[in-house]
């Protein structure tokens, strides 16, 4: 069997999402392979190497010298018909399911995102997340090559030392796939994210209006923490879409969220599961938040969040 | 202009979801249904893009005859057209789905001229394939982009920005181009009692969804493990607050 993995990479910075993808990749077969796009990429050999790629192809195309869904999905279409693996894995990120799916769409075959378990056969036998991680489904793939993608954070990354004899794959792409490449793009400025940050203070739909959530922010930057928020807050227009946690925002994964008057609907739960510790503060004791929190307070978030801060000034200064 | 959007009916649970005794759908016995707010975004986007350059938009399901809800609340807050592929089974899957909804496309063109503009949410909410857009776009050879939170139209040029672990994207494409909408692109509108009269007299149109089955196959829905938590209760209101700040040093948040 060969097992191939789409690596992911922006510019050739590798998505640490693909060593979780290689790692997946060796639980269905020991022997990978993996396939990198672009000349920027060819510098992760190495690293592929010692996480268990026994081959990696390289493609060069002037059309891969940034990401584009179209020219990224051909070229991987491409490497499946020359070197017709059993298997293609990638991560189940934004770009990792875009290509697999353009890939899919290109060989008029299935392609199954979000996988967190696989029992090979003829027939596949796959689990894979729905709603963001709420709920698992079993489903099965016949195909005469698999393309599935690996939910993030679904295999612990482990290096595993082998080959990485490295084989350029010739390959034309067409110029007209030229009409989706990144034209322009705007880096983002260094600081905590959302996604990264080490404290979280979450506000809900009791938190009222946007000026309201000044307490908020101001517990958060003296933890040095960010502020996030539920749906029901950015449908109000309080907040910027950005700072929504959940299914259609973003998981995060601080030390602490402390979420006020946020009721911990399931898909407001599935972006903050990953917190490490959470601490609910909710006049509902039954708030589903509440129940689902290591901690909880039972109050007022409008009293409870300035006394907080009240207590850190009094014990801190 | 011509815009498509299409959305997808899915039950909308609320603390938990549970799934039915036989492990084939979602147990919406006491349920309301919704579509993903990615698709909300995508029909609030198809309206602002006619309100700016003219036209006419159409919503497109593929789904149980109840979904008429979802297409009348794209009609009420302002979707023109709206056309319903009913299936009898709960779901397609994605390879069928983009097949019919394929198909559909070429007939509406056909007979009302090409759109220039097909939206999609960037992902269902429920099954999540990733794929149906992308799909879709391959067999109309048109070029598609996923996950933007950004339209500008300008001529035949479209800008599409979307975001990226390193910053922020932009696409420049040309008319005609499959989008895949996030929700953040916009604050969808609320329906006015005038809209919701209005999307009562709209006339459905209904099509007869082709498409072969694809290589996917659901077998059964699971319950994800959770971990079972007791909350240790650290006062209520203000007095709490000696409680949290203890806390927040134990944890080492405050050092
Ligand atoms: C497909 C889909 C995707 C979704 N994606 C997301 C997502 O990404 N993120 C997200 O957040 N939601 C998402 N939602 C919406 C979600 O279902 C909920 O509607 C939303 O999370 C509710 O927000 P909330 O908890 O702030 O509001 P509510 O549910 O209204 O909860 C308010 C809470 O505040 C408490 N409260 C009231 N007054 C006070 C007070 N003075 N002090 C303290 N507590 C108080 C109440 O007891 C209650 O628990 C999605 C929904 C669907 C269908
Ligand atoms: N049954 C359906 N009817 C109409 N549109 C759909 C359907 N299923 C999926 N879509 C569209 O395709 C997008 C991607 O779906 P998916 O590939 O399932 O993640 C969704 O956000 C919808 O816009």
């Amino acid at each position: 069997m060969t097992v191939l993995v789409l690596i992911e990479h922006d510019r050739g910075s590798l998505n640490p999402a693909s060593l979780e993808a290689l790692t997946a990749a060796r639980a269905i077969d020991p022997q990978i392979e993996a396939l990198t796009l672009g000349a920027a990429a060819d510098g992760l050999a190495g690293e592929l190497a010692a996480n268990g790629a026994a081959v990696v192809h390289q493609v060069h195309a002037d059309l891969l010298s940034d990401y584009g869904p179209e020219a990224w999905g051909e070229a991987t279409a491409q490497a499946v018909r020359a070197l017709k693996p059993d298997a293609v894995l990638a991560c189940g990120t934004e770009r990792g399911n875009e290509v697999m799916a353009q890939a899919a769409a290109r060989l008029d075959l299935p392609m199954v995102a979000n996988c967190i378990e696989f029992v090979p056969g003829d027939t596949w036998t796959i689990t894979r997340v729905r709603w963001g991680g709420s709920l698992l489904e079993q489903c099965t793939l016949s195909a005469t090559t698999k393309l599935v993608t690996v939910a993030h954070h679904a295999f612990e990354a482990t290096p595993s030392q082998a080959a990485g004899t490295v084989a350029p794959l010739p390959m034309t792409l067409d110029p007209a796939l030229a009409r989706t490449v990144v034209a322009d793009r705007v880096e983002r400025a260094a600081g905590v994210t959302l996604a990264t940050a080490p404290l979280v203070v979450g506000g809900g739909r009791a938190v009222g209006s946007a000026e309201a959530f000044a307490p908020l922010e101001e517990l958060a930057a003296r933890l040095g923490g960010v502020v996030g928020c539920s749906r029901a807050v950015t449908n109000n227009g309080w907040r910027n879409h950005t700072d929504q946690v959940g299914q259609t925002g973003t998981r995060i994964a601080p030390d602490l969220y402390i979420a006020c008057g946020i009721s911990g609907a399931i898909q407001h739960w599935v972006g903050a599961m990953a917190s490490k510790k959470i601490l609910a503060i909710n006049t509902d004791p039954e708030a589903n938040m509440v129940a689902k929190a290591d901690y909880a307070v039972i109050g007022d978030l409008h009293k409870v969040v300035p006394a907080i801060t009240a207590e850190i000034i009094r014990r801190r200064g | 202009m011509r815009v498509l959007v299409c959305v997808k009916r899915v039950p909308a649970p609320g603390a938990k979801i549970n799934i039915t005794a036989d492990g084939q759908a979602v147990d919406t016995a006491y349920l309301a249904f919704t579509t993903s707010p990615h698709e909300e975004c995508a029909v609030e986007a198809a309206v602002q893009l006619v309100e700016q350059h003219g036209g006419e938009s159409t919503v497109l399901t593929l789904g149980p005859a109840e979904a008429d809800e979802q297409l009348r609340y794209a009609a009420s807050i302002g979707v023109n057209k709206a056309v319903l592929l009913p299936i009898a089974t709960a779901d397609w899957d994605p390879q069928r789905t983009a097949a019919a909804i394929t198909a559909a496309i070429r007939e509406l063109e056909a007979a009302g001229g090409a759109f220039d503009i097909v939206l999609f949410g960037n992902e269902s909410a429920d099954s999540g394939n990733f794929q149906v857009g992308v799909r879709v776009a391959h067999a109309l050879a048109r070029p598609m982009v996923n996950g933007i939170k950004g339209i500008e139209v300008d001529g035949a040029a479209v800008r599409a920005r979307r975001d990226s672990e390193a910053g922020v994207e932009v696409y420049a494409l040309h008319l005609p181009v499959v989008l895949g909408v996030k929700e953040g692109i916009n604050l969808p509108r609320y329906p006015t009692l005038k809209g919701r009269l209005a999307s009562k007299k709209v006339a459905v149109e209904q099509a007869v969804p082709q498409g072969v089955a694809g290589g996917q196959q659901m077998v059964t829905l699971v319950q994800a493990a959770e971990q079972a938590s007791t909350t240790v209760m650290l006062g209520n209101g203000p007095e709490a607050a000696p409680a949290v700040v203890d806390l927040l040093e134990e944890l080492g948040i405050l050092k």
